[in-house]
């Protein structure tokens, strides 16, 4: 087996076992953790193999071009898979630490409802990892980044008939998803910016990115920009840092090996990656270390003070990471891939060992306790100290600030938009649309002098729709039906480009439409026979007695928000691409759309399917626990 | 209950206090009756007022106990006799109709929270959202015991006087709201005050204070427990409910002030609400639930009283014992005691509260602080004090605060991270000792010496140093007195306390003796057998009729229940002739120890209960220092029976570790001045351990703690969920997924009309029967027959079951025992 053929073997076993551990039953405890296990120790094989190889052969980078699922012209979208020192590491690290951490759960979960839920789901994480970390370009790299991002909800709201554990669920994928509109974003300017599907491997060809990026320095920047808002978001970076700790709401297992470990060190992973193209740019070097000290001078001294041990990991966590940041700008890159294995496996150690700490901690104090201890604060001036308490106790009001700066906004509009109610939006969007679509045929008689303008338009109504859809608090009907015409609104807007293709819009809508109206007919399901209980006002945790339908309706929103199971996960790259260089306006609302979009559809989701059951004929737990 | 019309301050928190949960702080874990505060009316009554106030789901569901019925759990014959006695014969087909057919609304509408709910209803404001997380994180910080290295800024004089002394001092507050900060420093600040802000009618107040605490029981029972036992913490947090309860109305009106403005109205609702505790109409839900639970526990005490009225073919009669062992009366010792005395038929065994009668703190050596070790409702009345041990303490550098420094993370990250990922491998793979496990055997060195005998009254400390020789040997009398062992004594007689070890285990004071305030009984038990030997106490033993000759000694001991190990203590000194019948005592230990390990795997998950004993007992040890074993063992789960009585009338029937085993011999206490002092401490420890799994099982989601696999600690005093979540009282549902809710059923070996005097003398005990929480049958010694108490009087109680199965062979035993992961049925053993 050659080196190529132990990737492909990585990849398919990754995904095999995720499918096999779908076939167990809930109560085949054996089975399904067997399945996990065997998976992964396949896995560990493979990875051994591979790696071997790769050092035999010279430990050089290594492209591979694989399967080229749409090609169009000028667009094709291509899965390609690239080994280099930083896959390798990456790929040792999460296939030992996930073994690992199947092997623990396998007794560690014994009778926990949910226990299938859980194996799937971590193996489901176990494909987004191989398949972000082998990626060869960003579009195979942006397929696993979706399913990482999945795979962090389900497990943050792995006790979905919790509260809080499903609020904060929803919370670090809306911040996942401004990550992933980063990537989104990337993608489209690096079109513009190479006409083709640029591969990691290319970019390490100095001459022919110093080539391209001169004379385009800004969109070079900007490019560098959006990568770095994906990684600060997945890496909890400032201004994104406050999910971490409060992601901790899973088993602890996978609290440990999600946000100690691997998930929480793919902003690192994300930057190594792209570092031939952002290298030679001295100001992005800069801003990112200015991001990692920032976030270093900030996680330290919230750390000190947290008095819950997880929380505390957490925060000590993401200052190491802020620290890895400050290593990156410098280009000192073998010392960030030890320093993230490091950190990596001292986290989950002290994660799976936290609950040991009381007994540890009371025995110590019993034999040690000094009531005098001093800390260093103590020698800062009273006022200063105590300022700085207070801040840290508060995480500097860093939630604060991100909620009201980028989701206040959106509220605020949507909110002025409330007159937008079913019965006219029923009556008007048909006439606007029906106008709009006129234009469209009638393009060639519009004065070019405003036909420049109409597609920002027309993308700009599709962005008030979905921001209309994330305040809707009645309706859950609308507001989902809001977000399919969002994206129906902006592939009309894109539509009036000179290089419009049916094609093209027939990929992004197909799985749109199909699972949008899926998604309407299963809520008109729920809402027969929950009366009572439908609205978006509070959790109503309906998947208690309606599993399926909650399943079902889960993996239809995903469709909707353009997950790849769908040609609208290509569509979506595709239709990005349509959007000129110089349209900021369209690129700014179909992103943001896009962030929206799937906030207020995992918003539905939650609000309809989990949190504490409203019917309490059952044990239902307080909402504060 | 009626609410007065003017707010009464100090009533409010009595009441609270009352009401809230009164779990102490992890490290003195004791069970208590999750419900104590309803512990004043009948036990059927008071699930239905808690279900209905609180919204507490109080038993089984109806579909449970439904398919309970279809299992033959509940079984046919008892359901009838239970509708019988309750409603008559003529009315019980009627009643199983009901019970097993009818649709019943089994939604809970709870009184509470329905006033507070008006904030989010009326004025559109989410308060929880934005007061609960820094309420929260304010009182965690400022009562943590050691995880936070920046610690909270207090001051000695309280909770609330040290959040004044930061927000005085700091350029950012805590509060935002001007007015919320000069009502802070106002001299006048009470929670009436606040209250008009937030309330406007006055009689509402009240109403008001219980919404609001009961959001969060957690946090508030934990502040309350501590305003009452404050010297719970080492590092000293003085905090008061007042004070707590101050600060959320504060915060409250901060955030109100911050959204509207300080020009709102309070809360005026426009329709009457149910007052919190005005009286509770029964419905048929609650009837039938009665009906099952009833029927759903005689079920299996019905087997239980049957087994006792049988009479063994055989009866052995041994002059002198070759050992006697006095074991604690937990419910773990149960098998443990029957493998003793099938190993060496010609040895008796003894249970007794684990305490051995001893009320003492222990003081180990290099300690800061002494450790209670007895029931506790007692307070000691001397120190033990350990001296020539070895230090037992080691550094764990996982724990350091280092790692989570900056440079010093960085360093530790490159270093002690790698050496972590082979501590992970070696954890999952071959798990073995770990510096953060809990061991049993490391509460006392066995290597060390206590100081038993005091040697000057005069004292520093509340406390004095160890016993005098009269205090020795009425403690002694006390002892062997209440359990009968008055006469015929072995050569050696085993005291043996119990503990547990476990690892990555939040709860592991739960695990040890109850008895003993959580913690071993190694102090105890080696206390006990120092005491007995000594000559003086002897001779004044024998001024009261107790001859114990000079060729018994007593041998200190401590069983470890999880990894079913045994360590004895001070056996360096027994004569050649004692030591060589030690070595062959302890044989006999090592056989029950292995015999217990496998009767007990049965209910672990891969553990294969077929392999040969010292094999299943490898297995069993591996899983107290296994880091990911969320239940290192089964503790107290399916405990539903108390017998109190000679160990002979009930040593023949299997109760599969259910019961609890008091010994205890009507003949030598006529009167029963013993069995009432027994009563006393057993009454509510049993009772308490067994309401704790009862409700912790029905509503794990409320009473207990949830599942432990996503527990976050809390300032080492408790468990939470994630970031911000409220405490977590109770049991973890890994300690509770085996147990069958069933009330205890008491059972004590007596003339009926002696225990009836001993119960009515001491009201405190007397209620727990008079209530129901806990059935009582008395059974007569002489001819077997029972006496059921119920409503302050005897009924007679006739066993409905067919005779029981009998077992002879040791292999039909050991089939039964690896047949079934599920609870077995009583039977007989025959030798």
């Amino acid at each position: 087996m050659n080196i190529h053929d132990s990737i492909i073997a990585i990849v398919l076993i990754a995904s095999l076992g995720f499918f096999a551990s779908l076939g167990a039953r809930e109560y085949q405890e054996r089975l399904i953790s067997r399945i996990g296990f065997f998976t992964m120790v396949l896995q560990t094989i493979a990875v051994l193999w591979a790696v071997m190889l790769w050092v035999i052969n010279g430990a050089n980078p290594i492209h591979m071009q694989e399967i080229t699922l749409y090609a169009t012209k000028g667009y094709s979208f291509i899965i390609d898979f690239y080994i280099d020192s930083v896959s390798v590491m990456y790929m040792s690290v999460g296939v030992f630490l996930t073994s690992l951490i199947t092997r623990y759960s396998r007794y560690y979960l014994h009778l926990e409802s949910g226990y299938k839920r859980f194996f799937n789901t971590i193996l489901f994480f176990n494909i987004g990892y191989t398949v972000t970390v082998l990626a060869g370009n960003f579009e195979t790299l942006f397929i696993g980044w979706e399913i990482l991002g999945i795979s962090s909800f389900l497990l943050v709201a792995f006790y979905h008939e919790r509260y809080l554990p499903v609020r904060n669920a929803v919370k670090v994928f809306s911040i996942y998803r401004i990550g992933d509109v980063g990537i989104l974003l990337a993608m489209w300017a690096s079109h513009h910016l190479w006409h083709e599907n640029i591969t990691f491997f290319k970019l390490h060809n100095y001459t022919l990115v110093h080539e391209h990026l001169s004379g385009h320095s800004v969109i070079g920047i900007f490019i560098s920009l959006c990568i770095l808002v994906a990684a600060a978001a997945k890496s909890a970076q400032l201004p994104f840092s406050t999910w971490l700790p409060r992601a901790m709401e899973g088993p602890t297992p996978s609290s440990a090996i999600f946000y100690g470990s691997l998930s929480v060190h793919f902003g690192v992973f994300l930057l190594l990656r792209t570092e031939a193209f952002w290298q030679h740019q001295p100001s992005v070097r800069i801003i990112i270390g200015i991001i990692g000290l920032l976030t270093t001078l900030f996680a330290y001294p919230v750390s000190r003070v947290q008095s819950t041990v997880k929380t505390q990991i957490g925060y000590a966590s993401i200052a190491q990471i802020g620290i890895m940041f400050i290593e990156i700008a410098m280009g000192l890159q073998t010392i960030v891939l030890i320093h993230f294995a490091g950190n990596a496996f001292l986290r989950t150690y002290q994660l799976l060992i936290s609950p040991s700490i009381v007994s540890y901690k009371i025995r110590d104090m019993q034999y040690h306790f000094n009531p005098n201890a001093q800390s260093v604060e103590d020698r800062l001036p009273e006022k200063l100290r105590n300022t700085l308490y207070v801040l840290s106790l508060r995480e500097f009001y860093v939630d604060k600030v991100l909620t009201i700066l980028v989701f206040g906004i959106f509220k605020y509009v949507g909110k002025k938009l409330s007159f937008l109610s079913t019965a006219n939006i029923a009556i008007v969007l048909p006439i606007v649309y029906g106008a709009a679509l006129l234009l469209l045929l009638y393009q060639q008689s519009i004065p070019p002098m405003l036909s420049d303008y109409i597609p920002n338009m027309v993308a700009i109504f599709g962005l008030l729709l979905v921001m209309r859809s994330f305040v809707e608090r009645k309706r859950p009907r609308l507001s989902l039906f809001l977000v399919i015409m969002n994206h129906l609104w902006i592939a009309l807007g894109i539509s009036f480009n000179e290089s419009f293709d049916a094609m093209h819009l027939y990929l992004y809508l197909s799985g749109v439409i199909l699972m949008g109206s899926l998604a309407l007919v299963l809520l008109t399901l729920l809402k027969i026979k929950e009366q009572s209980y439908f609205d978006l006002n509070q959790y109503y945790g309906h998947i208690y007695e309606h599993p399926r339908l909650s399943f079902l309706f889960f993996i239809s929103i995903l469709g909707v928000m353009g997950f790849p199971i769908t040609p609208t996960f290509i569509g979506e790259d595709v239709i990005f691409s349509h959007i000129h260089e110089h349209q900021i306006l369209v690129a700014f609302a179909a992103s943001t759309s896009y962030v929206l979009g799937g906030i207020s559809l995992i918003r539905i989701y939650a609000r309809l399917f989990l949190g504490n059951h409203v019917k309490n004929y059952h044990e239902v737990a307080l909402k504060t626990s | 209950m009626n609410t007065t019309l003017i707010f009464d301050e100090d009533a409010l928190l009595h009441r609270l206090h009352h009401y809230l949960p009164s779990q102490l702080p992890l490290k003195d874990f004791i069970h208590h009756n999750t419900l104590h505060a309803f512990q004043d009316i009948d036990f059927h009554k008071a699930l239905q007022s808690a279900a209905e106030i609180f919204g507490y789901k109080t038993y089984l569901s109806m579909d449970e106990y439904r398919a309970l019925y279809n299992e033959n759990k509940i079984s046919d014959d008892v359901l009838e006799h239970i509708l019988t006695v309750h409603k008559g014969q003529t009315q019980v087909r009627e009643w199983k109709e009901r019970l097993l057919f009818g649709k019943y609304n089994e939604h809970r509408i709870q009184r509470i929270g329905q006033l507070r709910a008006l904030w989010k209803n009326d004025y559109a404001i989410n308060l929880e959202k934005s007061v609960h997380p820094i309420l929260f994180r304010l009182v965690c910080s400022y009562l943590d015991q050691g995880i936070s290295q920046w610690k909270f800024p207090a001051k000695s004089d309280g909770f609330l006087e040290s959040i004044r002394s930061i927000e005085r001092e700091s350029i950012v507050g805590i509060f935002s709201s001007k007015r919320v900060k000069d009502l802070l420093f106002s001299p006048t600040l009470s929670l009436k005050q606040l209250l008009h802000i937030l309330v406007e009618k006055e009689e509402l107040f009240e109403q008001y204070i219980f919404d609001q605490q009961f959001l969060h029981p957690g946090w508030s029972g934990m502040v309350s427990t501590l305003e009452h036992h404050p010297t719970a913490l080492f590092d000293a947090r003085p905090i008061t409910l007042k004070e707590y309860i101050l600060v959320e109305l504060l915060l409250e009106i901060d955030c109100i002030d911050m959204k509207k403005g300080d020009m709102w109205k309070p809360l005026s609702p426009q329709y009457s609400l149910p007052a919190l505790f005005q009286e509770i109409e029964s419905n048929d839900c609650y009837e039938v639930y009665t009906l099952w639970q009833e029927a759903f526990e005689w079920s299996y005490y019905d087997q239980v009283l049957k087994g006792l009225q049988y009479i063994p073919q055989k009866t052995e009669v041994h002059n002198q014992p070759i050992l006697q062992a006095i074991c604690c009366i937990d419910d773990r010792e149960c098998s443990f005691r029957r493998y003793i005395e099938q190993y060496a038929p010609s040895s008796e065994t003894y249970g007794v509260a684990g305490f051995f009668n001893l009320d003492i703190y222990f003081q180990p050596e290099h300690s800061k602080f002494p450790t209670k070790v007895c029931p506790a409702p007692l307070t000691p009345s001397v120190i033990i004090v350990e001296s020539e041990s070895k230090k037992r303490h080691e550094n764990e550098a996982f724990f350091t605060k280092h790692s989570h420094g900056l440079f010093s993370g960085w360093i530790i990250a490159q270093t002690l991270g790698f050496w972590s990922a082979l501590l992970l491998v070696k954890n999952i793979f071959f798990p073995g000792k770990h510096s953060a496990m809990v061991s049993s055997f490391l509460h006392m060195d066995r290597t060390g010496k206590l100081d038993i005998e005091r040697k000057h009254t005069l004292s520093a400390s509340d406390s004095v140093h160890g016993y005098s020789v009269e205090e020795m040997a009425e403690r002694c009398l006390g002892l062997l007195s209440s359990i009968g062992l008055t006469h015929t004594f072995a050569p050696i007689i085993y005291c043996i306390g119990h503990g547990a070890s476990s690892v990555n285990n939040t709860h592991y004071a739960g695990y040890d003796c109850g008895a003993c305030s959580g913690r071993p009984g190694s102090v105890n038990a080696r206390v006990a057998a120092m005491i007995a030997n000594r000559s003086d106490v002897r001779a004044l033993l024998a001024e009261k009729g107790i001859h114990i000759p000079a060729s018994t000694v007593f041998i200190g001991a401590l069983h470890d229940t999880t990894r079913d190990e045994i360590e004895y203590y001070d056996t360096d000194v027994l004569s050649s002739y004692h030591a060589e019948l030690h070595r062959n005592n302890e044989k006999i230990f090592e056989q029950a120890l292995h015999a217990n390990a496998k009767e007990r795997s049965r209910r672990f998950l891969f553990t294969n209960t077929e392999e040969d004993d010292h094999i299943v007992h490898e297995h069993v040890k591996l899983r107290s220092v296994s880091l990911f074993e969320p239940r290192p063992e089964w503790n107290h789960a399916t405990n539903a029976v108390c017998i109190i009585g000679r160990r002979k009338s009930n040593k023949h029937i299997f109760l599969d570790r259910r019961s609890f085993l008091h010994s205890y011999d009507y003949s030598c206490d006529p009167d029963g001045t013993y069995l009432s002092n027994i009563l006393k401490a057993v009454t509510p420890v049993c009772g308490g351990i067994n309401l704790e799994y009862y409700f912790s099982r029905v509503d794990n989601s409320r009473f207990g703690a949830g599942s432990k696999l996503p527990h976050n600690v809390m300032g080492l005093i408790g468990v939470a969920n994630g970031m911000d979540g409220d405490l977590r009282t109770g049991l973890p549902k890994q300690m509770i997924n085996i147990h069958d809710p069933l009330r205890l059923l008491m059972i004590v070996e007596h003339y009926p009309d002696i225990v009836l005097n001993v119960i009515k003398k001491y009201p405190p005990t007397y209620e727990w029967y008079d209530n129901n929480w806990i059935h009582l049958v008395i059974i007569h010694p002489d001819t077997k027959e029972l006496s059921l108490f119920r409503d302050g009087e005897y009924v007679p109680y006739q066993p409905i079951s067919d005779s029981l199965r009998v077992v002879v062979h040791e292999k039909e035993k050991t089939r039964t025992i690896e047949s079934s992961y599920e609870n077995l049925s009583v039977y007989i053993v025959e030798e």
